[in-house]
């Protein structure tokens, strides 16, 4: 039953994706790449449990690697996507 | 479901509104900024709550923020605009790495067949999302060469190692608790993203970014599943929802089916037997500088080539001098110029450019008649009349900004050299067309010197 439930999560997220972000301007296509990008490093979530376990096993050090590497995709995703966007001016503004 | 644990998923709940508003304010110039800020509140949210799981050891998780963070930050602050193609492409890998790695972890405690083949997903999407980024961050920073690598059986050797992704997947399922099929997946789903991103070509580039994006999404998606985490597969199928819309967008901004640019092979297979007449009219920037001096409308069309030669700058300051001595200017972008989604208006924005001069192509070209001169910089198939006039063109089709019918079309080119497919461009052969040869920045401040 739990998968079924999973999948109706996956079904209406993807479905909810495509009506946000169908129709968006060409200028924001580099942000909005590595904003979503940043979102994908929620991995870290998962990896926090698994490097937490305190069961000194490979399932921890994996865990302890996942965490390293979604950090840098999450902090480096908002941080350089910030960057980015601190720079997109209007005309005259 | 105990107190704490109902916090932390209410919190969670809170997070997926914030990465869905975050999203949808990212839509639009005006808000970008806040939505991305919004959507990095819920992910500190989301972070925070699983800090409160009950029974965490620490150690290891402070360790791996600490590295993660200062490499994540470094790199975001020390990155040039010029590179930040293959800086996408990078932290991309690392999130598609992490996806594999808590795919592999959760085998720990997996018990049912729908687990485990939610395990081998995650294994197989991470895994080649990671090798598949790194081979596109090589070549986007032409560490690698970035040319189409092809070779004879290429697609023989591609179905084999995929049987064999099946094949090995199946028989883990089945037998879970004989590692050997777990290292067969994750060795073949890394060969399968080497395999999968060396035959496209640099400039089919934007497409495999926008797959590679959503492919990483997807990845968490599966890793969510593996460790039945909500959170995970919401947020995972925004970004895989995101990245199929964007790789659709570059698609048909080139007009070619997405299998075709995957398997086609197109940089180096493609060969142009149509010959064009006329002849090449090289302009000097002495003689370049009188007709644009003489100009009322000015549209600018950049293309790879200004990323190379790193003119945006300069192209930002001959547009204040042009504007000043009473021209209109406007820039006309190619969805697919460059080497990722967007990639001009993030360079040009560095420059100071505001994002209103920047046209899409649909906006310019209907005013192309209008336009004293076009100035192609560092651009060639994104401008190549041949996707309207030559049918024998492998690029007829593709839509493409019409400087042609600009009254003088200027192209700043280093070398007669076609574009990355080896198709002619008759552009260059057109009567109002002048070519202006050399390094695009070196032409752009000459231009600049004789204006001031």
């Amino acid at each position: 039953m739990e998968a079924v439930f999973l999948t109706f999560i996956l079904v209406l997220s993807i479905f909810l994706g495509f009506e946000l972000i169908h129709k968006v301007p060409a200028t924001l296509h580099t942000p909005l790449m590595s904003g979503a990008n940043a979102i994908s490093g929620i991995t870290v979530v998962g990896a926090i449990s698994l490097a937490g376990s305190g069961q000194h096993d490979l399932s921890q050090w994996l865990g302890a690697g996942a965490v390293a590497l979604a950090t840098i995709n999450v902090v480096g995703g908002y941080m350089v996507t910030d960057r980015m966007l601190a720079m997109f001016k209007k005309r005259g503004g | 479901m105990g107190g704490n644990v109902l916090f932390i998923q209410m919190t969670w709940v809170v997070a997926a509104i914030l990465f869905i508003f975050g999203l949808k304010l990212l839509g639009s110039a005006g808000t970008a900024r806040k939505g991305n800020l919004m959507s990095a509140v819920g992910m500190l949210l989301a972070i925070v709550a699983a800090l409160l799981q009950q029974g965490l050891e620490f150690q290891w998780i402070l360790i791996g923020f600490v590295v993660g963070g200062l490499i994540g930050a470094a790199a975001a602050r020390l990155v040039q605009m010029t590179a930040m193609p293959e800086m996408v492409a990078l932290f991309n890998g690392f999130g598609g790495m992490a996806s594999l790695l808590v795919g592999w972890a959760a085998l720990g405690g997996a018990g049912n067949t729908f687990t485990l083949v939610t395990i081998v997903l995650s294994i197989l999407i991470g895994g080649l999302t990671f090798t598949g980024s790194l081979i596109a961050y090589g070549k986007l920073s032409e560490t690698i060469g970035s040319g189409a690598v092809t070779f004879g059986g290429q697609q023989i050797v591609n179905s084999l190692i995929v049987l064999g992704i099946l094949a090995s997947a199946v028989m883990f399922c089945l037998q879970p608790e004989n590692h050997t099929w777990l290292y067969v997946v994750v060795g073949l789903s890394l060969l399968f993203g080497i395999m999968a991103v060396i035959p496209i070509g640099g400039a089919d580039m934007p497409v495999v970014i926008s797959l590679l994006n959503s492919y990483s999404g997807l990845a968490a998606c599966a890793a969510g599943f593996a460790i039945n985490n909500n959170i995970l597969i919401v947020a995972g199928a925004l970004v895989g929802a995101s990245g199929i819309i964007l790789t659709q967008i570059m698609c048909k901004a080139m007009n070619r089916s997405l299998s075709n640019v995957l398997f086609s092979g197109f940089g180096s297979a493609a060969k142009d037997t149509t010959t064009v007449e006329g002849e090449i009219k090289p302009l000097s920037v002495d003689d370049a500088f009188y007709i644009l001096e003489a100009a009322t409308s000015v549209a600018i069309v950049p293309g790879y080539g200004m990323a190379v030669a790193q003119a945006q700058h300069a192209v930002k300051e001959l547009c204040e001098l042009l504007e000043s001595n009473g021209a209109e200017v406007n820039f006309g972008i190619h969805p697919v110029a460059g080497r990722m989604p967007g990639h001009m208006n993030v360079l040009l924005a560095e420059a100071d450019v505001p994002y209103d001069q920047l046209l899409e192509m649909d906006d310019i070209n209907p005013r192309m008649e209008t336009v004293d001169v076009a100035i192609v910089i560092g651009a060639n198939d994104v401008v190549n009349p041949a996707a309207r006039e030559v049918e024998s063109s492998p690029i007829y089709g593709m839509p493409v900004i019409n400087v042609d019918k600009a009254r003088t079309v200027f192209v700043l080119k280093r070398s007669m050299a076609s574009g990355f497919a080896g198709i002619e461009n008759p552009l260059f052969y057109k009567e109002n067309t002048r070519m202006i040869f050399g390094d695009a920045k070196e032409t752009l401040n000459g231009l600049i010197r004789e204006f001031s």
